[in-house]
């Protein structure tokens, strides 16, 4: 005869009552696991949505998950004409917030290498890839946006023509593609007055020294737009990205643009190492305290629990006792009760993160390592809570029950 | 040789504190109780009386003293079983004053557990639940929780529960405490019928002396001290029903 589960059925109210809050509290236990798999599921989305083999990026930068990274364009040609390379592309990132249908719209922007790259890879859940080098975007569907939903962003205007699932920057901000020229764009857009007086501050710079005063053309093009002066670089992307042609000898790629003096480069594994340690690590670290303190709030409030639920049967374990039910018929009943309350509790969170999680801001991702290794814990935990209750019900002693 | 006692004690003595502070409880206290016998145990509230049931039914152990049942020595002096709780779940069976139900087992679970600790298979020791129950006229109420019972019916579940493990001795602290002058009667005649019926020895302490006839044995306990009770005084008791 199972003593824990006619216990339970006794008094079920409470019991299931209680078991609801300490579901509770694991489901926000599992939360915060899953809220940390969704940043570096999240964080990764770009680089492996990319799959590049070699990241080149600004000379001692860590690249442009990490901080500003500059490079000029040519180097994209430089690559490509590196032995073992089959493809290099400029890459474009950035994040920008701005105001649409009279609310802020924030977004990460990503470049794409139009014509090789047109959206294809990306995972469309409506529309289509890009058709164009200009003027078109494929935004994720958390941004809001509907297909064919025009968006103003500096001095062009952007049609929706596809939409992604899942695309969101590290920070969670759901990604919006446009092709590199126009992702430069919109990062370099600059208004009409600022271009005036920054061309205003130039010729008066280029006036003032030799070189403008004896060479008249640079005044000339000082005026004009930054693209006509040859000494002024034109708008710098974020990175290149390369991929290997089958068979190439990594080492050697990467000996030969180790030698560059203006790069620094990664491989595809340490931009994902660096990423993460820059942008997630710290949200990891906070998360995974929440986490263990969250657990010993759980461990110690059904410890409590499981204490109280021993203080109302102190009458029936003495009368157990005075009948000479031997101490493991006791210990049983009370572990039996802790396990079978940390199983159900586990469940109930599993259910109710079923539920509610979809509706967090940012993605929650569930997985069933972290799962099992969670019941795992809630298991020992069960077991722990009990010994309190445990501990208490092997110091009544059987003529309690009389008294 | 005769067939072994169901209780048999000598020089029963229980001390509590110690010095100044010390209180004899039970002064060598001696009792023969045959299988099938019934005893009543009369005396003035403090006398000792609970106190000599929690020796006997090896619940708080004698300061000295012997105590055998079913003719198995399992206390004397500083000795005693390594086990005393399986000897008492196999050997005795208990009744109070208050019915002292599992609240949450029904009342044929209240038996069948008793059946079930002392290794019985649970479909035996369901059906030797229900038998006791049928033979004590709660057969009707098995499925009902100990809430939903009356005083008698619990009283009745909790005998049928002391009966379960085929016991060498019974021991009720005044059982009728709670129920009225007809229906305790009724549940000392019930206490003589199972202890004959089922071989048991029996002691059941009361201050009920209306029901004294019912007894095959009376003993008396004041200050400690446990000693054969005289008919004549029984016999007066009786027939006047008054008197307490």
């Amino acid at each position: 005869m199972n003593l824990a589960v006619r216990d339970i059925r006794h008094s079920l109210g409470r019991f299931v009552l209680t078991t609801i809050g300490v579901g509770m509290l694991l489901m926000i236990v599992m939360g915060m696991g899953g809220i940390y798999r969704g940043l570096v599921d999240d964080a990764l989305v770009v680089t492996r949505g990319v799959g590049a083999d070699l990241w080149i990026v600004q000379r001692d930068t860590r690249g442009p998950f990490a901080e500003v990274s500059r490079l000029p364009r040519s180097v994209v040609d430089r690559v490509a004409a590196v032995p073992g390379v089959t493809d290099a592309r400029e890459f474009v990132f950035h994040t920008i917030q701005r105001e649409h249908r009279g609310q802020p719209l924030r977004m990460g922007v990503l470049g794409l290498g139009w014509p090789t790259d047109k959206g294809e890879g990306l995972p469309l859940i409506a529309g289509r890839p890009l058709a164009q080098n200009h003027f078109e975007v494929i935004a994720d569907a958390t941004l809001g946006l509907g297909l064919g939903e025009r968006l103003r962003l500096g001095k062009e205007t952007y049609t929706v023509v596809g939409l992604t699932s899942g695309m969101v920057s590290s920070g969670g901000d759901g990604l919006a593609c446009f092709t590199s020229r126009d992702a430069q764009a919109i990062q370099f857009n600059e208004p009409g007055e600022s271009a005036r007086l920054e061309r205003e501050a130039r010729r008066a710079r280029a006036s003032a020294i030799d070189f403008g005063r004896t060479q008249p053309g640079v005044l000339e093009r000082a005026s004009g737009p930054s693209r006509g002066l040859a000494a002024l670089p034109g708008p710098a992307i974020s990175a290149v990205i390369a991929r290997l042609a089958p068979g190439a000898d990594a080492d050697a790629v990467l000996r030969s643009l180790h030698g560059w003096s203006d790069v620094t480069v990664y491989s595809g594994v340490q931009q994902e190492d660096l990423l993460l340690k820059g942008s997630v690590d710290r949200a990891r670290r906070q998360l995974l305290l929440f986490r263990v303190l969250l657990t010993l709030i759980s461990a110690v409030i059904m410890a409590l629990i499981i204490y109280t639920l021993t203080l109302d049967k102190l009458h029936p374990i003495a009368l157990l006792k005075l009948i000479g039910a031997p101490n493991r018929v006791i210990v049983g009943l009370i572990m039996q009760q802790s396990i079978i309350m940390g199983v159900l509790a586990f469940g109930v969170g599993w259910l109710l993160g079923q539920r509610l999680f979809p509706m967090f801001p940012r993605r929650v991702i569930l997985t069933s390592d972290d799962l099992l290794r969670l019941a795992g814990i809630v298991l020992v935990i069960s077991i722990f809570a009990s010994l309190l209750g445990i501990w208490k019900a092997m110091r009544v002693a059987p003529n309690e029950a009389i008294g | 040789m005769g067939e072994p006692l169901a209780l048999e004690t000598s020089g029963l003595t229980k001390v509590y504190g110690h010095g100044h502070t010390e209180v004899v409880a039970l002064r060598d206290a001696g009792m023969r109780v045959r299988r099938g016998e019934i005893v009543a145990l009369l005396g003035p509230s403090g006398a000792g009386k609970s106190t000599f049931l929690m020796c006997v039914g090896l619940i708080n152990p004698p300061t000295r003293g012997r105590v055998a049942i079913g003719g198995v020595p399992v206390l004397d002096g500083s000795r005693a079983l390594s086990d005393l709780r399986r000897f008492r779940r196999e050997h005795i069976g208990f009744v109070f004053q208050k019915s002292n139900l599992i609240p949450f087992l029904n009342a044929v679970e209240n038996i069948q557990i008793v059946g079930e600790l002392i290794g019985r298979p649970a479909f035996l020791a369901r059906r030797r639940a229900m038998e006791l129950l049928d033979a004590l006229g709660v057969g009707a109420r098995a499925h009902n929780m100990p809430t939903q019972l009356s005083g008698g019916e619990q009283q009745r579940v909790t005998i049928a529960r002391a009966l379960a493990n085929q016991p060498s001795l019974i021991l009720a602290d005044e059982p009728t405490a709670a129920l009225d002058g007809t229906r305790g009667r009724q549940v000392m005649e019930l206490f003589r019928d199972v202890a004959h019926e089922h071989g048991a020895g029996g002691i059941v302490v009361t201050h009920d002396h209306r029901a004294l006839d019912v007894f095959d044995t009376v003993y008396e306990m004041e200050d400690g001290v446990l000693k054969p009770a005289h008919r004549a005084g029984i016999d007066a008791a009786v027939g006047h029903p008054t008197a307490r």
